[in-house]
């Protein structure tokens, strides 16, 4: 990587209780790639996620642009650019897609025109458009994946943190999720994808971090770790 | 008939007031996940409100306004000193802190103000009739039901369709959803306890109005009847417990209309064997909050 990173992370730890799901990893992310988190179950990719968006408490350093911003807790992170769609989606069920769009571009109107932002969105999501005033929790899981991603990326974030996107959703619903996942960072946007589809999520990654027991065991270009026999055994035979 | 009638009209202003208690309960359990104990001394504390402004010869709206702002205030200050050093604390933590919160408010009351009930002067249009033929109505019960639904329209709208209404309905769901959203929590925590403030002093100007007087127990009861109301209604969820506020009152009227005069004193009894008896049959509640999914 030559450009200064987008974000510089360095000895991140995570810890519940007694147990350590992030030993001391670190990495960094350059501006306009995606970079593919890859590993089994517990291998500490939810939770380094959740440390990066700040709702999991951590220690180690985590610069953006520079500046470290460990200290600062979600919200902040948010104001900063950086977003994270939660594993599951999580979108809030009781509330219709309009509301979920709404709370998604609310802290952000410094920023940017939340109507026009919304008018992105329901281009880019023409499915969202059609289910405009129902309640997120009659959605598909697919259509609640993608509110999901909308209401993130009302707050035009810089870094989009994406936690397993495809997870549970139909074979051709994954091609969609997969093909948007490119198309927003062709628009520039930086994105950190954790997947358990691990070959899928290293076709379209730049670089990759192979994470296991909670510690990187390997990282390159994507493209070198997706040729390598070793790997695919180990890690990609799922 | 016209008995009937009043009965009605009885039962929907009790469970109206219930209704408004039992909110304010639900809106901060659906936020932070505290029963708040301190919620009748909310009460307690806009009913003196009350009282110390009509002795000063305020007139009643403004004495009520004043009462609004004032508990919502209180509301929100206890939420600064008393709740929110403790929101990494677990539930029992919570409670124990809300009812600490109760017994030094109620502490405060008794030794600044005095233990005896204090009588509230109300105007005396307010205990008139309205004859309607052969029909007399009192003015209380009315008001009661006018003010309950002018307040549940307000609350509603304010949680439709306002920015700050619809992060409170989505916090109730998943809070830290909210946070990653860049929405301040802590705001949204202040403001519910301020909304739970505004409903208690709305019920309180309610209910001194029907008994009128006040004194430092007298959130107590009917906030207890709340709690019950918000069980019945189903945890947390706001429709749930306007119903079972509603539910209740009619049910606690009805007994005391049905039951034969030897029983009445034990009317309390046979309306909570009644929720004991629904919550058998239901024990999720009336209208149960959507459980919050997480993956």
């Amino acid at each position: 990587m030559t450009a200064s990173p987008l974000l510089d992370v360095a000895g991140l730890n995570v810890r519940y209780g007694y147990v350590e799901a992030v030993r001391g990893i670190s990495f960094s992310v350059a501006p306009g790639e995606i970079l593919a988190l890859i590993g089994a179950n517990g291998a500490g990719k939810t939770s380094t996620l959740s440390a990066l968006s700040g709702l999991t408490p951590a220690t180690g350093r985590i610069a953006y642009r520079g500046t470290d911003i460990s200290g600062l807790g979600a919200e902040k992170r948010s104001g900063l650019g950086i977003a994270l769609t939660p594993e599951g989606r999580r979108v809030f069920p009781s509330l219709t897609v309009a509301e979920n769009l709404l709370l998604g571009g609310a802290a952000h109107k410094g920023k940017h025109d939340p109507a026009a932002k919304r008018e992105e969105m329901l281009s880019l999501f023409p499915i969202l458009k059609e289910r405009y005033h129902q309640r997120a929790g009659l959605l598909s899981g697919g259509e609640q994946q993608m509110l999901a991603i909308a209401r993130s990326l009302m707050s035009a974030p810089d870094l989009l943190l994406l936690d397993e996107p495809s997870l549970g959703l139909a074979p051709q619903i994954v091609d969609q999720v997969f093909e948007l996942i490119v198309k927003l960072n062709g628009t520039g946007l930086t994105i950190l994808l954790v997947e358990q589809n691990a070959s899928r999520a290293l076709e379209i990654a730049h670089h990759a971090l192979v994470l296991a027991n909670g510690a990187v065991a390997l990282s390159g270009k994507a493209s070198d770790l997706l040729a390598s026999p070793d790997i695919r055994a180990a890690y990609l035979s799922a | 008939m016209d008995l009937l009638l009043q009965h009605v009209i009885n039962a929907v202003s009790l469970g109206g007031t219930y209704a408004l208690l039992s909110l304010g309960l639900a809106i901060v359990f659906s936020i932070i996940g505290l029963i708040n104990f301190a919620h009748g001394e909310l009460m307690t504390a806009a009913g003196y409100t009350i009282f110390f402004m009509l002795a000063a010869g305020v007139s009643l709206p403004l004495a009520i306004v004043f009462a609004i702002v004032a508990v919502a205030i209180l509301a929100m200050g206890i939420e600064r000193v008393a709740f929110r050093p403790m929101r990494k604390a677990d539930m029992t933590g919570l409670l124990i802190t809300s009812f600490a919160m109760s017994m030094i408010l109620q502490a405060f009351f008794q030794n600044a103000i005095g233990a005896r009930p204090r009588a509230v002067a109300m105007p005396e249009a307010l205990s008139g009739v309205v004859n309607l033929g052969s029909v007399h109505l009192g003015i209380i019960p009315l008001m009661s039901i006018s003010i309950t639904v002018v307040a549940l329209v307000a609350l509603n709208l304010f949680l439709k369709h306002t920015v700050m209404g619809i992060t409170m309905r989505a916090a109730a769901e998943d809070i830290d959803v909210v946070r990653l959203l860049g929405l301040k929590a802590g705001r949204v925590v202040a403001t519910s306890f301020a909304v739970s403030g505004v409903l208690a002093a709305t019920a309180a100007f309610l209910w001194v109005a029907q008994r009128g007087s006040v004194d430092p127990l007298m959130g107590f009861v009917p906030v207890l009847k709340a709690f019950v109301a918000t069980i019945v209604g189903g945890l947390g969820s706001l429709t749930g417990a306007v119903a079972g506020g509603m539910l209740l009152g009619i049910v606690e009227v009805l007994a005391q209309v049905v039951l034969p005069p030897s029983m009445v004193e034990f009317r309390d009894a046979f309306v909570l064997g009644f929720v004991i008896l629904l919550l058998l049959v239901r024990p999720q509640g009336l209208l149960p909050a959507p459980t919050g999914r997480r993956s």
